[in-house]
């Protein structure tokens, strides 16, 4: 019997940029990928599921557009829905909520980070990328403290290099990887850290 | 690259303790029973709170709560989410008008109880809508929420102006008939809700996770509330709206709220899948 993988969840927060970016990586991952995908795209509320509309031609995730409540599945890339923060809940779940936005923002990408952060610990990778404001940086570094890893995309790199440079300044990041290297990077980490 | 942990599973294990110890102390101090609420979304807000209030803990929240009311009803709103609109997803508006209002015109007399109304931005909506299609007349509306504050603001039906022209704009998405100015007035910087809009409302507080039944409805509103319930008070509400409703009523959900998750027998059909309109199975004999 092998041992479990380390890794259970990846989650992903983009902003400016981060549509053209987060297709990048998620078109690269294949479709047996063990654990579940959770992203956090800024957007305008009034979009609906437009976004993960937009997913589903251009990866081969099983794209989900979630319900409060919906059950994180492996291989499934899990888009929180514009308008709502998106938390992972203790047993696997989704949490929605409409308390007020964070960095003006909601979904916010810290709301996502902290709870994921909070409920596994260590089996988090988390991925940072192109975006205007801060938001991001207090959860990636919540989640290093936590024992989970944390990447970011390179700056130097990124259509808007605020998001990931305030996460790197936080002191929140193990990782900085161009956006080339960065779904190579996900998937030789999930499918080859076993559990300690 | 570090893998040192600094925040353990014990310090996590010992911030779940400290907010049941103040979710508890909430509920002994001043009844309201946050207990079963969803831990995710209701442990960031507090989060959020302690960072805004500058307290240096949990138990400092808690030792506060006890003691200073009006920081209690501070973190009472924040608990609470009392994030509304007028006509809040117009398309779930347009929809009941096309949906379920053919069937309310069969009715001799309507009930509609709005289960977590919160300040009723969409109390009056619904009222608004009612008053259009002809059956205001024979409706009662209940509106209940568990914080009395915002049900005094409800009851008021005072609003700010900015917002006005957001709802306006969603007024028209949602299918209204006139102009949504045909039903406020403007002082100052705020809108007064037509006071005749009130003349079949009941404002009252009632707490989904521990009152009871009151009548029997052919509506029930509850959009955005169940979200922040964990599963069994989720079910426990889903069982008191199916014992409130008659047969054939209609039950009305936040767009991503789902019956299918906390209740998959749920003796429902959906009127319209998309915006989370219900109707409770009649008994075939």
């Amino acid at each position: 019997m092998s041992r479990p993988l380390r890794f259970k969840i990846v989650v992903v927060g983009a902003s400016w940029g981060g549509i053209d970016a987060a297709t990048r990586i998620f078109s690269a991952l294949p479709n047996n990928f063990p654990v579940p995908i959770v992203l956090v795209q800024h957007q305008r509320a009034a979009e609906r599921n437009r976004l993960a509309n937009l997913f589903v031609s251009k990866t081969s995730l099983k794209v989900v557009a979630p319900e409060h409540g919906a059950e994180l599945e492996p291989g499934g890339l899990f888009v929180a829905p514009p308008g709502y923060h998106c938390l992972v809940e203790k047993g696997g779940s989704l949490a929605l909520a409409l308390y007020r936005p964070v960095h003006y923002c909601r979904p916010a990408i810290d709301e996502l980070f902290f709870s994921a952060g909070h409920i596994y610990g260590r089996g988090v990778m988390a991925v940072l990328l192109t975006g205007a404001n801060e938001d991001g940086a207090a959860g990636m570094q919540y989640i290093k403290q936590r024992g989970g890893m944390t990447v970011a995309q390179d700056p130097a790199d990124s259509e808007s290099p605020i998001m990931p440079q305030s996460a790197i300044d936080a002191g929140g990041v193990d990782e900085v990887l161009p956006l080339a290297e960065i779904a190579s990077f996900i998937s030789d980490q999930v499918f080859g850290q076993l559990e300690q | 690259m570090s893998s040192e942990i600094e925040i353990t599973d014990d310090d996590v294990s010992l911030e779940e303790i400290e907010i049941r110890l103040l979710l508890e102390a909430i509920y002994s101090m001043y009844g309201y029973d946050f207990r079963s609420y969803s831990k995710a979304s209701i442990r960031r807000r507090i989060l959020h709170r302690m960072s805004a209030c500058g307290a240096d803990s949990i138990m400092d929240m808690t030792a506060r709560v006890l003691r200073d009311r009006p920081f209690f009803v501070e973190l009472l709103n924040d608990l609470t989410v009392n994030v509304t609109e007028m006509y809040r997803d117009p398309m779930f508006y347009r929809r009941f008008r096309e949906e379920v209002v053919p069937v309310l015109k069969t009715f001799p007399f309507i009930k509609v109880w709005h289960a977590g109304c919160s300040t009723g931005e969409e109390i009056y909506s619904m009222a608004v809508l009612l008053e259009e299609e002809g059956l205001y007349e024979r409706t009662m509306m209940y509106a209940t929420d568990i914080d009395k504050n915002v049900l005094a603001t409800a009851k008021k039906g005072i609003y700010s102006i900015a917002a006005i022209k957001q709802y306006s704009d969603n007024y028209h998405q949602a299918g209204g008939r006139g102009s949504l100015s045909d039903y406020y007035t403007c002082k100052y910087e705020s809108v007064i809700m037509d006071q005749r809009l009130k003349r079949n409302i009941v404002f009252a507080d009632h707490d989904l996770a521990t009152d009871q039944v009151f009548g029997e409805m052919n509506v029930i509103v509850c959009r955005n509330v169940l979200i922040y319930f964990d599963l069994q008070l989720q079910q426990r509400v889903f069982q008191l709206f199916r014992d409130s409703l008659d047969l054939g009523g209609f039950l009305c959900l936040g767009t991503k709220e789902s019956l299918k998750f906390s209740n998959p027998d749920h003796g429902f059909e959906p009127v319209d899948a998309e915006m989370k309109i219900y109707r409770r199975k009649q008994v075939k004999l």
